[in-house]
C-alpha cells in the first residue's frame, strides 16, 4: 500500500480534498453555522480539535481495532472527544458555547470526522494521521470561514461581528463594518441563501483548480500526469 | 470459522467495546470534575451580566442571584411555570426588580423577554432573550439588530398612558417594523401587562426576605 507523502496530506486536505468545498461532507454545520465568521470560525476550531484528537487516538489504537467493531469504537472515540471539547468551550468560552449551543454535540454526526477515521487513520501511522486530521480538519474551517465572510456581509455589511465571544476582550474592537446602516440581504442569512452560495464557492473553488490545471499542463504539455510525476 | 470460535470471537469484541467505553468514561469524568466549577461560574456570570442589562450596578449593591422570590402564579407574565424573580437593592431600600416575561403570541410562537422594573413601576430596560421570529423581519427586537427596544428604558403606565402601550397601528405610540406587525404588537402587550401585573403586586415582591431560622 502506498504511503501519502506529507505534502499531499496537507494540500489533499485543504484544497484538493476539502471536507466542505469537495467531498461535501458536514453540510448540516456548514450550513447552519455559517452566518457569522465568528460562528464559523468558532466551530472550525472545535471541529479541526476534533479531527486532531480523533484520528491521533484511532491511528494509536490501530493494533487493538478489531474489523467487526470498528466502528463503534470510531463513533466511541469521536463522542468522547467531542464532549470533552464541548466541556471545556462551556467553562472557558461561555459565551461561544450558548450561541453554538446544539452544533457543539452535533459535530459527532460530522462524516468527515468518521470519514477520516476509517479512510485514513485506522490505515496510517499517529504523525500522518495527526496530519491529516490537521488538513481536513483546518479545509473545512477554511470553508466555513469563507461561506461565513460572504454570508455575513451580504447579510449583515460587517465581518467579525461579536468577536469578543472568541478572542475575548481583544476582540472587543475587531468587528469592521464594511457596509454602513445596511438593511442586509435576508437571502444571506437564511438557509437557501447559504446552499447557493455553497454552490457559488464550490464553483468558483473548481474554476480556480481547473485553470491551475490548464496551466500546468500548458507549461509542459509532454510530461506525464501530475499523479505519476509526484510520486518521482 | 467454527461456532465455538464464532462465539468466542463475539464475545472478545462485546469485551472491547466495553472496556472501550469503561476508559471513555473514566476519562470523560476526570474532565468533567476537573471543569465543573468552572462552568458553573461561567453560567453564573452569563447570568449576572444578563441581569446586569437591566439592573444596572448604579442600581444595585447586592448580589441578584442571591436575593430572589418565586412567583408560583405568573399566568399574567406569560409563564407557565413559576418564575425567579430576582431583587436588587440600594443601601437596603428597595431599588429594581428583573424577571423574565413571555410573550405568547409572537409571530412562530413564544418571545421570552428580560425586564428591569425600578421601585416607582419604571422600565430600567428590556432585551429579548430567545425568540424565533422570522429573521429580517420580526428579529428587529433583537438589541444586537435596532435600537427598538432600548426604548422602552424609562417607560411606565403613565409614560405613555396605557392606552398608548400599543403599537401605532392599533392607535399606540410604539413603532412597528415594515412588514412585520404581529411581532411588536406582541411585545408592546406583554410589557404592558407586566406593568399593570407590578402594580398590583408590588407590595408583596418587596416583602424583606424571611429570615431562616439558626
Amino acid at each position: 500500500m502506498s504511503v501519502t507523502p506529507y505534502r499531499n496530506i496537507v494540500s489533499d486536505g485543504l484544497w484538493h480534498n476539502n471536507a466542505g468545498f469537495v467531498q461535501l461532507l458536514g453540510l448540516c454545520p456548514l450550513l447552519a453555522v455559517s452566518n457569522t465568521v465568528v460562528n464559523a470560525l468558532g466551530l472550525g476550531l472545535a471541529t479541526m480539535l476534533t479531527l486532531v484528537a480523533s484520528n491521533l487516538t484511532v491511528s494509536l489504537a490501530r493494533p487493538l481495532l478489531r474489523p467487526e467493531i470498528r466502528i463503534p469504537l470510531f463513533v466511541l472515540v469521536i463522542a468522547s472527544v467531542v464532549t470533552a471539547i464541548e466541556l471545556l468551550m462551556n467553562a472557558f468560552m461561555h459565551d461561544l458555547f450558548l450561541v453554538l449551543g446544539i452544533f457543539i454535540p452535533l459535530i459527532v454526526t460530522n462524516c468527515a470526522i468518521i470519514g477520516r477515521a476509517e479512510a485514513f487513520a485506522s490505515r496510517n501511522t499517529p504523525a500522518r494521521a495527526a496530519l491529516d486530521g490537521l488538513a481536513t480538519g483546518l479545509g473545512f474551517a477554511l470553508a466555513l470561514v469563507a461561506l461565513g465572510g460572504v454570508r455575513e456581509i451580504l447579510g449583515q455589511g460587517t465581518l467579525f461581528a461579536q468577536a469578543h465571544m472568541l478572542f475575548g476582550q481583544w476582540g472587543a474592537g475587531m468587528t469592521l463594518t464594511l457596509i454602513p446602516e445596511y438593511r442586509g440581504l435576508l437571502l444571506a442569512m437564511l438557509p437557501p441563501g447559504a446552499f447557493i452560495l455553497l454552490g457559488l464557492l464550490i464553483a468558483a473553488r473548481n474554476a480556480i483548480d481547473s485553470a491551475a490545471k490548464q496551466r500546468i499542463k500548458a507549461r509542459a504539455p509532454n510530461e506525464l500526469p501530475s499523479g505519476e510525476a509526484a510520486q518521482a | 470459522m467454527s461456532g465455538h470460535d464464532a462465539v468466542r470471537s463475539s464475545l472478545r469484541s462485546g469485551l472491547q467495546l466495553a472496556l472501550a467505553g469503561l476508559v471513555a468514561a473514566a476519562l470523560l469524568t476526570l474532565i468533567w470534575s476537573l471543569t465543573r466549577d468552572s462552568i458553573e461560574e461561567s453560567q453564573r456570570r452569563a447570568a449576572l451580566a444578563l441581569l446586569n442589562v437591566v439592573i444596572p450596578d448604579a442600581l444595585h449593591d447586592n448580589d441578584l442571584l442571591a436575593d430572589t422570590l418565586q412567583i408560583e402564579d405568573a399566568e399574567q407574565l406569560g409563564h407557565r411555570e413559576p418564575v425567579t424573580v430576582y431583587r436588587g437593592w440600594l443601601a437596603g431600600e428597595p431599588s429594581a426588580l428583573a424577571f423574565e416575561v413571555i410573550a405568547r403570541d409572537g409571530y412562530s410562537g413564544d418571545i421570552r423577554l428580560l425586564i428591569g422594573i425600578a421601585v416607582d413601576g419604571t422600565l430600567t430596560g428590556v432585551r429579548v432573550i430567545a425568540h424565533r421570529e422570522t429573521p429580517g423581519l420580526g428579529d428587529w427586537i433583537e438589541a444586537t439588530r435596532s435600537d427598538w427596544i432600548l426604548s422602552f428604558s424609562g417607560g411606565s403606565l403613565d409614560n405613555p398612558p396605557p392606552e398608548q402601550w400599543r403599537v401605532k397601528r392599533d392607535g399606540g405610540e410604539f413603532d412597528q417594523f415594515t412588514g412585520a406587525t404581529v411581532t411588536p404588537r406582541a411585545v408592546v402587550r406583554q410589557i404592558a401587562d407586566t406593568l399593570v401585573w407590578y402594580q398590583e403586586q408590588r407590595t408583596q415582591l418587596w416583602q424583606p426576605a424571611v429570615e431562616e431560622s439558626k
